[in-house]
């Protein structure tokens, strides 16, 4: 008997065997799947196509000054996305430096010290909270965290920090500050969430290694345990900065909607997201609403970056399952 | 037709009727494997076997981990093939029909596979036992047919009164009772066993034993064994492996007892594995 | 005890306790979030809410009816869309993905997921919008964008879980490949699958941006699903942001009814997926 040549795939090969292969069901389920499939590639395709397109006007006109003119005058044709790229990243900077110390301080808990079924319960609900819907945020923080923050906060800020660029100027209630704040405890759940992950994932050796050398439970996790987590952290932390850059709602209800840029944080500004949500509709002409697909498009590749950034990390810790330098 | 292909075309048919039970049937599943090779990629895991497996008797497959016979067990059946990237060379002959070319659930249908760790479906009892005959269009009383089954493969008396239970409500040795259960529910003329004992304790180890001397008279049955003291117990021809060749393949007493190949002696007598 | 180290502990109980506050502080958000509304909305959520329509600015009572059904019909209508479409992508990816194509739609996948939602509204708006005006369905569309690919990775994570073995045990009595996806496979991920995908529907339920441009809003009943559509999360915005105190009363209703839904079906969901394996019946 002849030995028969490596058979790898199915026996027979072109249209014959397909059909043959497609009266199985199993082909037919692949081709079906697969068509599912690609509609998601196609979309995104199709997304980025349309949003190039769509700023075509835009961007021959403005080129690369589009990212660094603050000027913004739909009257007189003048595009410029610097001051909605400042308040973005602006406010996005401020829900940070408020988010992550309180978040990260929570995920230490929550990981480190909390009883297991305290921690799952209270993670329970702040994941809750991440399933909020931003628009109800938005409510919550144009009718309470605005009078708070103009009758109670900013005052406070302006007496004891007033000597600073970002806290002198008139007090509003509205603006980058509380726009901050606000995204600021939207951002929280993902944080603490993913945070409390990576710290969940350090093996029990590297703090009993710092305890066992004499270290107090602050100091073995501060410098055993969460260091080993970094990545993890940081994945987190990169990705509430995604989120805080393209959330809209909350952000568009609070920040003021001022074309400009300004140094005090109590001063109101804007967001590339509160400006298309407020102005897409509205926009006359031609190169206006060019314009504003070209801010949606810098928003886009903004969140794309970062992203990406946070899944790199993030991935980097569960595949190691640790952080190494 | 030739008497041949009549009992070829006959026994990819399932019973409509529940068999009488404990009646030999007389199947023709010679098993044989011809210079077959198998790649992981590029690694070659199995090293030209050739291999001819009784009709109605238990061959034991035996060697140090590592050897490659849970890979030849599992071309035997092709589920080698849900792994990306094998290839296999060579051939093998179900009544000396090649495997590699025939549609390959019916072949599954006809070879069926117990495997190391027990894996019943997240069903109940009935549905997993009742869940090849189901997908293999069969006609008749489920019931009847299952409930044989069960009694096939000694757990009846066990689960007839929770057929609706969910199978993980099993012990170890009961849920690996219920996969053969399963595999015997579509008749199949070989039985392939992967180390089927490997997870239970002695007293459920010897009940699946006994029932593969019960089971052997309706079938064929290869077992994939490191243990080798059960190939001593229960088979008829035993082969040794060995760094994906087969060293040496003969009768249980003459592997054992007197074998020929130095290799074998060294495993037999424990001097590695 | 030295000095130092009476430092160190008090450093280490300081910080420690400082954690906890963190997170205590953390949880009391949503609470806090939840009792405000249910204080500034329960006493205006009554039987005219979910029955009447909104009356003209300035004058008080009415309802938001038509909000409440134009969002099912909206959200009914992406679900339709977008979790069939979802589902088989992500049986895709886990049970036949090749290695460059599979890698590509999931990459394309994830990054959908993370794209701003007012984006996907600029593209519905470019695509559907432009030709075909504002719509209900046009809502359902961007909607369902962002429901495709949360569902797909959902579920690819879920049939992933399942384990091989059990795959190769159906395979071995000679099932084929499709059928043991769809009689093993899917039944031993149900629990996670769906979990997912009323997580994703919960989320979109909530989503206003995309509807900005899409759906639009309406006072009233509108001429059908080809027609701007009033949906619960943009009524919110509007009625909010408006100069009427008798608006504003509205909007927190809307909002609790709207918070009670999301946060109704996120526990029912976690519920489901925290019983364990499932036992076909």
């Amino acid at each position: 008997m002849a030995t028969l040549p490596a058979v790898s795939a199915p026996p027979h090969a072109g249209a014959r065997a397909l059909v043959m292969r497609l009266r199985k069901g199993d082909e037919v389920a692949r081709l079906i799947t697969l068509a599912f499939a690609s509609s998601i590639l196609l979309v995104t395709v199709a997304l980025v196509y349309q949003l190039w397109v769509g700023s075509e006007l835009a961007r021959h006109k403005f080129g690369f000054h589009f990212l660094t003119t603050s000027m913004w005058d739909p009257v007189s044709g003048q595009f410029g996305a610097l001051p909605f790229i400042y308040g973005t990243v602006i406010t996005s900077v401020i829900a940070l430096l408020i988010a992550v110390p309180l978040g990260v301080g929570a995920a230490i808990f929550l990981s480190e010290l909390a009883p297991a079924r305290l921690s799952s319960t209270f993670t329970f609900f702040i994941e809750l909270l991440a399933a909020v819907p931003s628009v109800i945020f938005g409510v919550l923080a144009f009718f309470a965290i605005v009078p708070l923050m103009r009758d109670y906060v900013d005052p406070f800020l302006k007496k004891t920090l007033g000597f600073l660029p970002f806290f002198s100027g008139p007090i509003f209630g509205y603006g980058y500050l509380t726009a901050g704040v606000i995204l600021a405890i939207m951002t929280l759940p993902f944080i603490i969430s993913i945070s409390r992950e990576a710290l969940l994932d350090v093996p029990v050796e590297q703090r009993e290694a710092a305890l066992a050398l004499g270290a107090t439970r602050w100091e073995s996790t501060w410098q055993a345990v969460v260091p080993w987590a970094r990545l993890g952290i940081f994945g987190s932390i990169f990705l509430a900065l995604a989120r805080a850059l393209g959330e809209t709602m909350a952000v568009t209800m609070v920040i003021g909607n001022d074309p400009n840029i300004h140094a005090s944080l109590f001063a109101p500004g804007y967001a590339i997201a509160a400006i298309l949500a407020n102005d897409f509709t509205e926009a006359t002409g031609d190169l206006y609403p060019q314009a504003l697909v070209a801010l949606g498009l810098v928003l886009f590749l903004l969140t794309i970056v970062i992203n990406a950034l946070a899944r790199l990390l993030i991935i980097a810790t569960t595949r190691r399952g640790s952080a190494h330098p | 037709m030739s008497p041949k292909e009549h009992m070829i075309m006959s026994s990819a048919n399932l019973p409509s009727a529940s068999p009488a039970a404990g009646k030999p049937v007389e199947h023709q599943g010679k098993l044989k494997a011809v210079n077959l090779n198998f790649y992981y990629g590029a690694y070659k895991a199995l090293h030209d076997i050739s291999l001819e497996v009784q009709a109605n008797k238990i061959t034991a497959l035996i060697g140090p981990s590592g050897c490659g016979k849970s890979t030849f067990l599992r071309t035997l059946n092709r589920i080698c093939e849900t792994i990306p990237k094998t290839r296999v060379e060579g051939q093998v002959l179900l009544d000396d029909e090649d495997v590699l070319r025939v549609d390959v659930t019916a072949l599954r249908r006809r070879v069926g596979m117990v495997f190391q760790k027990s894996n019943p479906f997240p069903k109940s009892i009935f549905d997993n036992v009742a869940y090849g005959l189901k997908v293999n269009g069969f006609r008749g009383s489920l019931k009847d047919a299952v409930e044989h089954s069960l009694k096939r493969a000694a757990l009846w008396e066990e689960v007839q009164d929770k057929l609706q239970k969910s199978a993980y409500a099993l012990s170890g040795g009961q849920q690996q009772r219920l996969c053969i259960a399963r595999a015997l529910a579509v008749d199949p003329e070989v039985l392939l066993l992967d180390e089927p004992c490997s997870a239970l304790d002695p007293i459920a180890t010897a009940k699946i034993e006994d029932l593969l001397f019960t089971l052997k008279d309706q079938c064929t049955i290869v077992i994939v064994t490191h243990n080798m003291q059960q190939a001593a117990r229960v088979a008829d021809r035993t082969g040794f492996f060995l760094l994906g060749k087969l060293i040496e393949y003969n009768t249980t007493e003459i592997i054992f007892k007197n074998p020929t190949k130095q290799e074998t002696e060294d495993y037999i007598t424990g001097r590695f594995g | 005890m030295t000095l130092r180290n009476r430092w160190r502990q008090s450093l280490s109980f300081f910080m420690l306790t400082l954690t906890g506050i963190c997170a205590v502080v953390a949880v009391s958000l949503l609470f806090l979030i939840l009792g405000d509304l249910f204080y500034n909305g329960w006493r205006s959520v009554d039987w005219d809410f979910f029955t009447k329509l909104p009356l003209p600015p300035g004058e008080t009572g009415g309802g938001m009816a038509n909000a409440i059904v134009g969002s099912i019909e909206i959200v009914l209508l992406a679900t339709i869309m977008g979790l069939p479409v979802g589902f088989m992508a992500g049986v895709y990816l886990s049970e036949f993905g090749g290695k460059t194509f599979a890698f590509l739609v999931r990459y394309m996948a994830d990054l959908l997921n993370g794209v701003p939602s007012i984006v996907i509204g600029i593209f519905v708006w470019i695509v559907v919008v432009r030709r075909y005006h504002f719509s209900a369905y046009a809502g359902g569309i961007a909607l369902a964008l962002i429901l495709i690919p949360i569902t797909a990775r959902s579920t690819e994570q879920f049939m992933n879980a399942v384990p091989q073995t059990l795959r190769e045990g159906a395979l071995a009595l000679g099932a084929s490949k499709w059928k043991t996806i769809a009689t093993v496979v899917v039944p031993a991920a149900y629990r996670g699958i769906a979990t997912g995908m009323i997580l994703g529907v919960a989320r979109i339920s909530g989503e206003t941006a995309p509807l900005l441009f899409t759906s639009l809003n309406n006072q009233f009943w509108g001429a059908g699903l080809r027609d701007q559509t009033a949906s619960l999360p943009v009524m919110i915005y509007s009625h909010a942001m408006s100069p009427y105190d008798d608006w504003h009363r509205q909007a927190w209703a809307a909002g609790l009814v709207l918070l009670i839904g999301v946060l109704f079906a996120n526990v029912a969901a976690r519920l489901i997926l925290s019983r364990g394996i499932a036992v076909q019946k």
